[in-house]
């Protein structure tokens, strides 16, 4: 198991590795790097001084191993709205995202795998029905079609929920909604289908054969084997939350690291979005590891 | 006769399908008593499976129907009984076993909890349950039950797998057990050891044992009573003697007729020129070796069949001979050069005179091409064999050759049959006109009849074209009607070869000798005198 | 193959030869009338891929001409002129014309970005499946990196640093989908590698090329068509979102999702500014879903009679 962590973590550093190279190098070559850290309005002579600290002049090699070392020392540079370092910058508003996204998630594994297993129970019924409905409007809505939609709605028209901030516990039902449909749609598919193998499998017979019970049956023969394809999905969705993430929390003034994110484009924060960059992929790593974990925790035919 | 504990009483299953219904059994009749052993006997789409499917109340409705028909388990009628009351049947009651025990058990949990379940789910306590399946895991015959009992169905080689199921379906000592086809895909001597087993436990607790099977062997060496059935419909029932011996009804004897080990035994033909010389052939993979020196020769038109059990490393060879893998070492002459070391220039003429047919006919041939192209790619890679124009009609003089219409050129494979497909895979290999057919497990797959006219195919097409033809094997009966020498192997190694009458007469080895007792004769007398001799080896 | 299955097998096994010697389109034809919510979705994105290319030709000056006494014009009413059936926008242009005519970027940002993904991605996972070399090993890793992220992400990051344009749009989105059919093309080539009519064209002596275009390619294709209609759909939300943020094709070129983007501010007095766009969206992203539901069925030859037969039921 160990070999296995460590194995994993050389695969992620290498996909790091290859990460930060694209930035630096898309970062100086298309463009002045001045561009990118400092405003636009910036002079002349504030670009030139800051040339001259960052060693911008240098070879671009020299370059190169500087913007290394400063990674090593997960100095990312310092935010140019707040002053303050890009790291903690990233940190603090990464938590709020991690809480939206460990919520939601959890929202979506429960109601996707009870619905799911259901409607695989019986195909072609009423929670069948239901089921490919939210699978379809999840896998063919916009997320930022179906939050100003529900701020119209809820906000606007009936004035029940706040449409922005995090003051109270009211604030998170939209975001965490809007966040929930896409996922949620996608995995009740893949629980589904993965449930209508498990439930037609040999095994399933033999359980039949000894006369268990339709409820065991479900749960503790079907599901378990059902659970494979549907976590290698999770892991998939979990990291694609981050996506609907920059939408939601952009709509929803949600002060996220995908709000960050969006914000330091547009203001050209270029040593935020470093950090914003790397923070989510550490993340999204552990997160991988966790599914592989899960994975041989579910299934006895693989020890790593 | 005895009272019948379980009996079928003018049962008709539908299934719906897209094409329409399709009636799987119609009035079918049978009944099993205590102590006694049933075989229903017939081919895949005999419907031979679906009344037992029904008494374990396993047919899912739809897209199965139950037409007509009750199911008498101690004179009460199952299918009127709740879903509930049948529960409690199941198990304790009447227990079943199934073909392909690795998908038939659970692989998320131990074997020891699906043997405790189907004693705690019946209410067992747990504890018991735990100590009785640690009992019956050394019962049906597994080394370190309390090891054995912790570990996943993976972990298990088929045959023990098979004894899992056994364990667990005799936990309840239940009054019937049906097996269905128990002992299909495993060795024969393993095959053997199941069926002793089961006779054993049915000796012991005195349940009433129903086997479903295609094989006439295990009929002839386990039941007392069979069941012969054909489209849905029971064509024959008796001893097995009496149906093998005098067969009544005309499917019945083209049944019997067809079953293979009853032929002439080849004499081997002498002087024919020499095709294939392998000497010392050697495979490994990193450092596990497969293959540890194999000698082997094939003359020009001969049949020599390799034998032996999983594992024997038999269809290395032919990975070797076509070049599907590199050899580790030795050497294979034709016709004067090295197949193992040949340039690759070289090795595309040759690949026109071996040929390969494989196992699963449905496998082997590329769903997304019709027949005519299936053929003739054959032509595309080797153009000179035949120009363009000349394809249409040679791959309707190939279809007619082996069988088919020449019209089937237009067809995909999943219309054919599985024997047809086995024919269309014959006629693209006859398109190369090769020296060398391998054929692996190239007849295993098909019904007995199918199998018996696919060999005969393959002997004329012999004899006319002169080809000759590696037939790799594990039955037994099929190889002494057809090859003309045999060569038999064991982990890697060659444990003896000769000609065919000599190995399956006289065989030298004790292997051999195993390997022949093991295997199942479809003649009950014959099956009586094998017992007779096991018996006495084991002693 | 077990035992059990056989009433059904047998059955399906004897395929008519009639349906099968139809030609090849007048087949999926059948199949498309047999599957009514099928042959809607294809009917609506023919009507979509019609107004994207003829849409700016016919509408384009209709599309921009700015009247002011039409602002934020309600829809329902047609005094105004058909175009206005769906009301104007906050500079009075008609929202029906300006649908019309954005279904051209919309589906050519998707439909770039799906062919040129499909393309590279399902040539790397051919090679990387098949080769036993050193490519096997690398090119997987390159999937890996490129998944390692959130596509939007990668998307907005790119597109921070090189100008939104409609190629830049175009390249990053392919980038981003490139390992969805990478992965699957080499699933799929490692698994029918082993299968034994890859074999038999082997042992007759097959080149690599072959093997791999005329046995392994014709196999995967559908699967990869299937999941290319799906992630058309997942492209063009991805492209609206991009739009949407504001970093995706700039005013005054027109896509859907800058529609819905544009008319956000006036969401309280004029909800159809940003409701009609998105509802083109969705329209289309479920057409594109279960159009990709039926080509799942209709292009595997082991499920496609349920088409067939489905037909001849109705008949």
């Amino acid at each position: 198991m160990g070999r296995f962590i460590a194995r994993r973590t050389v695969a992620s550093a290498i996909s790091l590795a290859f990460l930060v190279m694209a930035v630096f190098f898309l970062s100086r070559l298309t463009g002045d790097p001045t561009d990118l850290y400092l405003p636009l309005d910036a002079s002349q002579e504030v670009r030139d001084n800051f040339r001259e600290l960052n060693g911008l002049n240098d070879p671009i090699l020299l370059q190169f191993a500087y913007y290394l070392g400063d990674m090593a020392r997960l100095d990312f540079g310092t935010s140019l709205r707040s002053a303050e370092p890009a790291l903690a910058v990233v940190l603090q508003a990464f938590q709020w995202t991690l809480v939206l996204a460990l919520v939601t998630m959890a929202f979506v594994t429960v109601a996707a795998v009870i619905l799911g297993s259901l409607a695989a129970f019986n195909v072609g019924g009423v929670l069948d029905r239901v089921a490919t409905f939210f699978s379809l409007i999840g896998a063919s809505a916009p997320d930022f079609w179906l939050a100003i939609v529900a701020i119209v709605i809820f906000s606007v028209n009936f004035g029940w929920l706040p449409t922005s901030g995090t003051g109270s516990i009211w604030h998170w039902i939209l975001p965490v909604s809007v966040l929930f449909i896409r996922p949620f749609g996608l995995i009740l598919q893949v629980v589904r289908g993965s449930m209508i193998n498990a439930l037609g499998s040999a095994y399933v017979k033999t359980a039949r054969a000894k006369g268990v019970a339709p409820q065991p049956i479900i749960f503790t023969h079907a599901l378990r084997n059902a659970m494979l394809p549907v976590v290698t999905v999770m892991g998939d969705q979990a990291a694609g939350m981050l996506n609907g993430a920059v939408i939601v929390e952009t709509i929803f003034g949600f002060p996220g690291v995908g709000k960050l994110m969006i914000d330091s484009i547009l203001q050209r924060d270029f040593a935020v979005i470093l950090a914003a960059i790397m923070v989510t992929a550490v993340a999204i790593f552990i997160m991988n590891l966790l599914i592989d974990l899960a994975y041989a925790l579910l299934d006895p035919r693989i020890r790593y | 006769m005895p009272d019948p504990i379980l009996e079928v009483r003018d049962l008709s299953v539908t299934f719906e399908t897209a094409r329409g219904p399709v009636r799987a059994v119609r009035n079918v009749n049978w009944h099993l008593a205590r102590g006694e052993v049933l075989a229903i006997l017939g081919e895949s789409g005999s419907g031979k499976s679906v009344s037992a499917s029904a008494v374990m109340d396993l047919i899912d409705i739809p897209p199965g129907r139950i037409d007509s028909g009750e199911i008498l388990f101690e004179g009460r009628d199952l299918l009127k009984m709740s879903p509930k009351e049948r529960r409690k049947i199941n198990g304790p009651r009447i227990a079943m076993i199934f073909q392909d025990p690795l998908s038939h058990l659970n692989p998320v949990w131990t074997v020891g909890w699906q043997i405790e379940e189907a004693m705690v789910i019946h209410g067992t306590g747990r504890a018991e349950a735990r100590s009785k399946m640690i009992e019956l895991l050394g019962k049906v015959g597994l080394p370190n039950p309390a090891e054995a009992a912790a570990k996943y169905p993976h972990q298990f080689s088929g045959g023990q797998r098979q004894r899992v199921m056994i364990a667990m379906a005799l936990a309840l000592k239940p009054d019937v057990l049906i097996a269905d086809e128990p002992t299909t895909a495993l060795d024969v001597t393993v095959q053997a050891q199941i069926l002793a087993l089961l006779e054993d436990l049915q000796r012991e607790t005195g349940m009433g044992l129903l086997i479903i099977t295609h094989d006439l062997g295990v009929v002839a060496e386990i039941a007392d009573r069979c069941i012969v059935m054909n489209k849905g419909e029971i064509v024959e029932t008796g001893t097995p003697a009496q149906i093998h011996n005098d067969p009544q009804h005309p499917y019945t004897k083209k049944l019997i007729a067809a079953a293979p080990g009853k032929g002439q035994m080849s004499d081997g033909g002498d002087g024919r020129s020499l095709l294939l010389q392998m000497r010392g052939a050697t495979k490994a993979y990193g450092d596990v070796a497969v293959l540890h020196g194999i000698d082997l020769d094939i003359h020009a038109g001969e049949c020599v069949a390799v034998v032996g059990e999983s594992g024997s490393g038999k269809s290395t060879v032919a990975k070797l001979i076509t070049r599907l893998e590199p050899a580790s070492g030795g050497t294979a002459m034709w016709k004067g050069e090295d197949l193992f070391t040949m340039p690759p220039r070289r090795l595309l003429e040759v690949r026109r005179e071996v040929q390969m047919v494989f196992q699963d006919p449905t496998q082997s041939l590329n769903p997304r091409m019709s027949v005519q192209d299936i053929i003739s790619e054959a032509w595309v890679i080797h153009p000179d064999i035949l120009p363009r124009h000349r394809w249409r009609d040679r791959v309707a003089e190939l279809l007619e050759q082996v069988g088919l219409e020449p019209d089937h050129a237009h067809r995909y494979p999943h219309q054919f049959s599985g024997g047809q497909r086995q024919r269309v895979a014959i006629a693209r290999a006859l398109a190369l006109e090769p020296r060398l057919i391998i054929c692996d497990e190239a007849v295993s797959a098909l019904d007995v009849q199918v199998q018996a006219q696919v060999i005969r195919l393959l002997a004329r097409l012999g004899r006319e074209l002169n080809i000759a033809y590696l037939f790799i094997a594990h039955d037994l009966p099929v190889v002494r009607d057809f090859a003309d020498s045999v060569v038999v192997m064991k982990l890697g190694r060659v444990v003896e070869q000769g000609p065919v009458r000599q190995i399956f007469d006289t065989p030298r080895q004790d292997y051999t000798r195993n390997l022949m007792a093991a295997s199942l004769d479809p003649d009950p007398d014959v099956q009586a005198a094998r017992r007779r001799q096991r018996q006495e080896m084991m002693a | 193959m077990t035992n059990q299955s056989t009433p059904n097998t047998a059955a399906t096994r004897n395929v008519s030869a009639s349906a099968e010697d139809a030609p090849m389109l007048l087949r999926y034809g059948r199949m498309l009338v047999a599957d009514k919510t099928a042959l809607v979705a294809a009917i609506f994105l023919m009507v979509m891929v019609l107004c994207a290319i003829l849409g700016p030709m016919l509408l384009g000056d209709l599309a921009t001409r700015q009247n002011l006494r039409g602002r934020n014009a309600p829809p329902f009413d047609i005094s105004r002129g058909w175009a206005f059936v769906l009301g104007g926008d906050q500079l009075g242009r008609p929202l029906l014309a300006r649908i019309i005519v954005a279904s051209r970027n919309t589906l050519m940002v998707a439909a770039g970005a799906v062919a040129a993904s499909l393309v590279i991605g399902t040539g790397l996972g051919l090679i990387a499946g098949y080769s036993r070399g050193r490519m096997s090993q690398i090119i997987p890793r390159l999937a890996d990196v490129i998944m390692s992220f959130p596509s939007l992400l990668l998307a907005v990051i790119v597109l921070f640093m090189l100008e939104p344009a409609v190629g830049n749009i175009i390249l990053v989105l392919a980038i981003t989908r490139i390992p969805v059919y990478l992965r699957t093309a080499r699933a799929e080539v490692l698994e029918i590698r082993e299968r034994m009519f890859v074999q038999a064209a082997l042992v007759m002596g097959a080149s690599s090329r072959r093997i791999v275009l005329r046995h392994i390619l014709p196999v995967v294709l559908p699967t990869l068509l299937t999941i290319a209609t799906l992630d058309f759909a997942f492209v063009m939300l991805a492209e609206s979102s991009l739009s949407f943020l504001g970093i995706g094709i700039q005013p005054p070129e027109i896509t859907w999702g800058l529609m819905v983007s544009q008319g956000r501010p006036y969401l309280t007095n004029a909800w159809w500014l940003s409701f009609w766009p998105g509802l083109a969206i969705i329209l289309t992203a479920l057409s594109l879903n279960l159009l990709s539901n039926w080509l799942r069925v209709a292009l595997d030859p082991q499920q496609n009679w349920r088409l067939e037969a489905r037909r001849s039921n109705d008949a």
